[in-house]
């Protein structure tokens, strides 16, 4: 080889070395995530390791039991936060005075805003694009786009039933029930696992719904999602004839009620294709 | 007139304002149902939307409000009369901020109990009052034999807040959704679901009543002072004991069935007393009855003025309430 030559091979590793300790400086380090559903991606993604620190409410995956809690939305720790010397900390959109300290710190900041079905994949990529690992997120956000997609396939050629989705109510009782109205993250989970919402028509991420408004609706499936609650079957049983006073609902007649249990039904992360899964599940 | 004869007036076209309202409040509603199939007892009741709309949706919460607008507005009268304050409330002595902190504790705990028909929240809050009162009244009656009405006024807002306290930190540490149910059920909601909360909390709020009616006169000399009220021949202790005990319990019952709803127990008092006088014989009624007619109309703008939104019924009462009492207090100074 002559000189010209292993100068030049020397020349070209210098520039890959200088972009990738570039890259390597603009590629977050050590993470901190305030956003259970975010965290959630970033395992996913693979960025598992550079997460140092977690929200107060975050849950899975399990590895994050171990990990310190810097608070959540109302209540970030900001001194915990900095403590951690992270290089990139994901907020909630509305948390700007956490934003602007932050900034004055020179910590790099991740903006999340909870929205509608649509924005969990997009926020994957986002997330792929800051963290370095864009491939990966372009496989899992495909992933997820392509499950959803036969899921909504296999729904479209089917009924779709009229569907109450009750993300709260009072156990034992038909008070406080607090349903899906035809805005958000959960509206569009139920209409894409196959069903009709039946307050598509009220412009609200959450409804109160009283009993008349549910006489009146006259859903034909009752979906309670419960995530926070893991019931027995004799409790869900229970929890289901809570609804028998309303027997002209077509739901409660044809005993179409199902109680779906377990964490992370209401998170909007990459699990959300399985939760439409056993949401359409619950609806055929 | 005779007080027999001014009663009888007033308690008779009081009394058929809130029949009145009572009779048409089920009917009217966010959804237009048919009266006639709703009372067709040849259809069968599970097919019968309308006749469900009717009873297992409007009757109760109707019944509820004019249960609870009831007891408030009647609770208001005694206590106002009993700590000769006209600012007193069913709510100023601690009893829904106690049963606030029941309902708080068994919505973040998640309890999952239920007795008649009744779930967790109404009997913890219940259970929350029942507190609050015992610890009013042991404090204002270890200072001396009887009540210190004085005493009595100035545990009864401490209590309420150092149970706001609580609250909030119950409310902090609950979970998202938690919190915003807790929240939601300070604003008031009568839409009970059933009739067993209405049938739980009925004994309680009929004993009350019976209580209420042995003590118009003593409250009406009770409001001059206690010396003249003594001097008068009133047992003053055992009165001050019966009025607060029993104020104190149809609170805590009314506040259990539907939350704390605010202002009927200051407003329609003060608003009974500008139309029929200050004689505690015809104030106890004439408010009881209006107080009833007063939460059901409430409630009725709540249910339908953003349908098929609800409005919690809370902010009504104080919308409409707030601007009348500043009107009154200015109106007064």
């Amino acid at each position: 080889m002559n000189t010209k030559a292993s100068l030049g091979v020397a020349g070209l590793l210098v520039i890959v070395s200088f972009v990738s300790f570039v890259w390597a400086l603009q590629t977050p380090r050590r993470i901190v995530s305030l956003v259970p559903a975010v965290t959630e991606m970033l395992f996913a993604l693979g960025a598992g390791p550079q997460v140092v620190g977690v929200s107060s409410y975050d849950q899975d995956p399990a590895e994050v039991r171990q990990l310190p809690r810097v608070g959540a939305l109302l209540d970030p720790d900001v001194e915990r936060i900095l403590s951690l010397q992270p290089d990139l900390v994901v907020t909630y959109g509305s948390q700007t005075d956490l934003k602007a300290q932050l900034t004055r710190a020179s910590i790099a900041v991740f903006d999340y805003r909870h929205a509608g079905l649509a924005d969990v994949t997009s926020t994957i990529r986002q997330l792929g694009a800051v963290t370095g690992r864009a491939d990966r997120a372009e496989t899992v956000a495909s992933d997820i786009e392509q499950q959803l997609a036969r899921i909504r396939a296999r729904a479209s050629s089917g009924a779709r039933p009229r569907t109450l989705l009750v993300f709260g109510r009072e156990r034992r009782a038909l008070r406080n029930i607090y349903a899906s109205g035809g805005r958000g993250f959960l509206h569009d989970m139920l209409e894409a696992a196959g069903g009709t919402n039946v307050f598509a028509d009220i412009d609200r991420e959450s409804v109160q719904a009283t009993t008349e408004l549910i006489l009146a609706r006259a859903p034909e499936v009752i979906l309670e999602v419960r995530s926070a609650d893991v019931l027995t079957a004799e409790e869900a049983a229970r929890e289901s004839a809570s609804w028998a006073p309303l027997a002209s609902v077509p739901a409660v007649r044809e005993r179409r009620i199902v109680v779906l249990t377990g964490r992370g039904l209401t998170v909007p992360g990459p699990r959300v294709a399985d939760v439409v899964q056993r949401m359409a599940d619950a609806l055929r | 007139m005779s007080l027999r004869r001014r009663l009888v007036t007033v308690v008779g076209s009081f009394g058929i304002l809130t029949l009145a309202v009572v009779l048409w409040a089920p009917t009217v509603g966010s959804t237009p149902i048919s009266l006639a199939r709703a009372f067709d007892a040849a259809l069968p009741w599970a097919d019968n939307v309308d006749a469900q709309i009717f009873f297992v949706a409007r009757l109760p919460r109707v019944l509820a409000g004019a249960l609870i607008g009831a007891t408030l507005a009647a609770a208001g009268v005694v206590l106002q009369a009993l700590l000769r304050n006209p600012l007193a409330t069913p709510f100023t002595l601690g009893v829904s901020a106690g049963a606030a902190l029941g309902a708080m504790l068994a919505i973040a705990w998640r309890l999952d109990v239920g007795a008649l028909g009744v779930s967790s929240v109404p009997i913890a809050s219940f259970l929350g009052s029942l507190a609050a009162i015992l610890i009013v009244y042991w404090l204002a009656s270890s200072q001396r034999r009887g009540l210190s009405t004085n005493v009595l006024l100035l545990a009864g807002v401490t209590l309420n807040s150092f149970f706001s306290a609580l609250i909030l930190f119950v409310q902090y540490l609950a979970d998202f959704a938690e919190s915003f149910r807790t929240v939601r059920w300070l604003m008031g909601d009568l839409d009970v679901g059933s009739y067993g909360p209405l049938l739980a909390a009925t004994p309680f709020i009929i004993t009350a009543f019976a209580v209420f009616a042995t003590l118009p006169r003593a409250l009406n000399l009770l409001t001059m002072g206690d010396d003249v009220a003594a001097s008068r021949g009133v047992d003053v202790v055992r009165a001050q004991q019966w009025a607060f005990v029993s104020a104190s319990l149809a609170t805590g019952a009314a506040v259990s069935l539907g939350g704390p709803v605010g202002f009927i127990g200051i407003v329609v008092p003060h608003l009974v007393r500008l139309m029929v006088g200050a004689d505690h014989r015809v104030v106890l009624p004439a408010a009881t009855l209006f107080g009833a007619a007063f939460l059901v109309l409430c409630d009725l703008l709540a249910r339908t003025v953003m349908a098929p939104v609800e409005v919690p019924v809370g902010i009504i009462t104080a919308l409409i309430g707030g601007p009348f009492f500043l009107w009154l207090l200015v109106r007064q100074s």
